[in-house]
């Protein structure tokens, strides 16, 4: 008796066409929204070959960009790093008040305007703030200069790390502390040993994300930047003003280092989740 | 090493997990902390170990005070309900972790932990595993590796939570005589946590049976089960029948007849309380004259080499049910009257 394969269906798997039309859809919309523009990017950076490109590298406002945007982040992504293992270490391991507020104030960042971020350091730091003129007085700037610039990114990263471990730790527990400490370890060593060995990868994986980020910040660092050419102005707030002087080129780019960066970090994170996933949190939010 | 318990209180905010106790354990004996689930055995089991500290009270270790001493001071073998063997390590750097994290001093030479690993590995019949990671092992094998990591330390006091909790029940119970033996063989104090009274019973030297943060009992397996001395302990130990009595006139009444019992000397002399029998400890009554519980058969069903009656032996309006052992051979079709006295029973005032 022959079936037709049709017949053969599981009855929880939708028709053929339903399941081609679905898969199209998705894989259209991405390529509209997201491959597209990406390879325009390339392309408009290489529209007058690698010569020009090349060249745009040699601006040295261009250079003291992507400098800028590298020290930002080896500041503020160690910051974060420390921070986020701290914090997501009191959440997940201990009982204390306030816990529920704390972890609804990791989230702040993320529910919260990047512009709104930038204008929370201008009215701390600015000419009208208490603190402002007071730093000044010593010689300390903030706002519109490297300092604020490194603020305005640690706010707006610093979720990243602690969304990922909270999590992990908290369905670990802290049976392996224990028997660490049981057995005669000190603190330090049961953190050096056992707590950071089971989150290694999810670690790994929020830095990832958190220096993405960091180095992509537009919205806060534009706010708190000043656009001081060579001097506050990052490699996006730099892509920005090439762009606006219609040196498209040297825009495009600028702005395809941080496309090619996005991408590495696309491919290592798809990476750790293929090879670690089960290591990684599974309910993640991001 | 001597271990003492001295009226201890244990709040979690301001509720009490433990209230007042205290329990002696000698050296070199095993015991079980038995009891349901939040009776308190397995804080007490944590205080003892210093992972949790007591609100009032203290812990000796000897005839040193240890209430203060840190968890690393106290130098116990822990061994943890789910194991907590570190997943990223192997069998053999598990078991070696309480020696390589001593400061350089007091540590041992790399070959000389070596030696001590596989010797740890041989004791718990585990040789050849040394390279395996925790992923790799059966549940009883993942016991065996955490219990080695334990000792290696040479802890003065063993303490293991619900140790065959997790394993099931034919590697539980091979488990089981093997920690017996291992146990008379190292002679440590050992503590126990279960809420497995089969297990606590079989296997240790005396027995501490809790309910709602309190001790009710501690005694040998013989004192718990023949010698019960509280109505939790008789009906959270083995199977029991309970009857609300009356005691009057050197007799005891069940709503109002006499049931062919007299209280005994140091039994309560009158007023209400519930008389406490096993269901095999009675005798039927065949002479309708004569004082006895008398019931109807509900149901009945066959258990091995007897048979279960569940009797109602309440007056019409006042069901009492009570499950006692008839021979096979006695009449017990649903329906049946059936007229039985205890013979081994246990009277507790109200």
């Amino acid at each position: 008796m022959a079936h037709s394969p049709r017949r053969l269906r599981s009855p929880t798997t939708e028709a053929p066409l339903a399941r081609y039309a679905l898969m199209t859809t998705a894989f259209l919309f991405l390529a509209l929204f997201l491959l597209l523009p990406l390879a325009a990017v390339f392309i408009e950076a290489f529209r007058k070959g690698s010569g020009e490109f090349f060249a745009a590298f040699g601006d040295p406002d261009t250079l003291a960009a992507i400098r800028l945007t590298l020290l930002v982040a080896v500041i503020a992504v160690p910051l974060n790093l420390v921070f986020g293992v701290a914090a997501a270490w009191a959440i997940a391991k201990f009982e204390f008040k306030g816990k529920a507020f704390l972890t609804t104030l990791i989230d702040l960042p993320f529910s919260v305007s990047p512009v709104i971020s930038g204008l929370v350091y201008v009215l701390l730091f600015g000419a009208g703030s208490v603190l402002g003129p007071w730093l000044k007085s010593y010689g300390i700037e903030i706002l519109f200069a490297v300092p604020g610039i490194v603020l305005a990114t640690i706010f707006v990263t610093f979720p990243f790390v602690a969304r990922e471990l909270i999590p992990l730790m908290q369905e670990q527990g802290t049976g392996d502390e224990e028997a660490a400490l049981s057995l005669g370890a000190s603190g330090w060593q049961t953190f050096w040993y056992v707590t950071l060995p089971n989150i290694k990868w999810g670690l790994l994986y929020g830095v990832l994300l958190c220096n993405a980020r960091a180095m992509g910040e537009f919205g806060a660092v534009s706010v708190v930047s000043g656009h001081i050419r060579g001097l506050t102005n990052t490699m996006p707030l730099h892509v920005e003003i090439l762009y606006n002087e219609y040196n498209f080129v040297a825009a495009f780019a600028v702005a395809s280092l941080l496309a090619a960066l996005a991408l590495v970090t696309l491919v290592v994170k798809t990476a750790l989740e293929l090879h670690y996933g089960a290591e990684i949190a599974a309910g993640r939010k991001h | 090493m001597d271990v003492s318990v001295k009226n201890i209180r244990k709040e979690f905010d301001r509720y009490p997990a433990l209230n007042d106790v205290s329990l002696d354990i000698r050296s070199g004996e095993l015991i079980a902390l038995l009891g349901p689930s939040g009776s308190g055995k397995t804080t007490l089991l944590r205080l003892i170990a210093g992972l949790e500290t007591p609100t009032r009270g203290s812990i000796f270790f000897g005839a040193e005070d240890a209430s203060h001493r840190t968890v690393q001071e106290r130098h116990v073998g822990f061994v943890f309900q789910h194991y907590a063997l570190f997943r990223h390590m192997t069998v053999a750097d598990n078991i070696a972790f309480g020696l390589t994290v001593r400061p350089r001093g007091q540590r041992p030479p790399k070959t000389e932990i070596r030696r001590r690993v596989a010797d740890l590995l041989e004791m718990v019949q585990l040789s050849g595993l040394e390279k395996r990671y925790p992923n790799q092992l059966s549940g009883g094998q993942r016991q065996r590796v955490a219990l080695a990591r334990a000792m290696a330390i040479e802890p003065k006091v063993l303490l293991l939570d619900e140790p065959f909790g997790a394993l099931d029940a034919k590697v539980r119970k091979e488990l089981r005589r093997w920690l017996r033996e291992f146990h008379d063989r190292t002679g440590h104090t050992t503590v126990f946590v279960t809420h497995d009274q089969e297990e606590a019973l079989e296997l240790a030297d005396r027995v501490v049976v809790m309910s709602q943060g309190a001790i009710e009992q501690v005694g040998s397996s013989d004192d718990v089960y023949d010698r019960p001395n509280s109505p939790f302990v008789f009906s959270f130990i083995g199977d029991s029948a309970h009857v609300p009595v009356s005691v009057a006139d050197n007799t005891v009444r069940f709503q109002g007849e006499p049931i062919g019992v007299a209280p005994r000397a140091n039994d309560m002399a009158s007023g209400t309380g519930t008389l406490f029998f096993r269901p095999q400890d009675v005798a039927l009554v065949g002479d309708p004259a004569a004082p006895a519980l008398e019931g109807r058969v509900a149901t009945s069903r066959r258990l091995a080499g007897t048979r279960i009656a569940d009797l109602d032996i309440g007056k019409p309006g006042e069901p009492h049910h009570v499950e006692i052992e008839v021979p096979l051979d006695a009449l017990a079709a649903t329906g049946t009257t059936i007229r039985f006295r205890p013979t081994r029973w246990k009277l507790f005032a109200e």
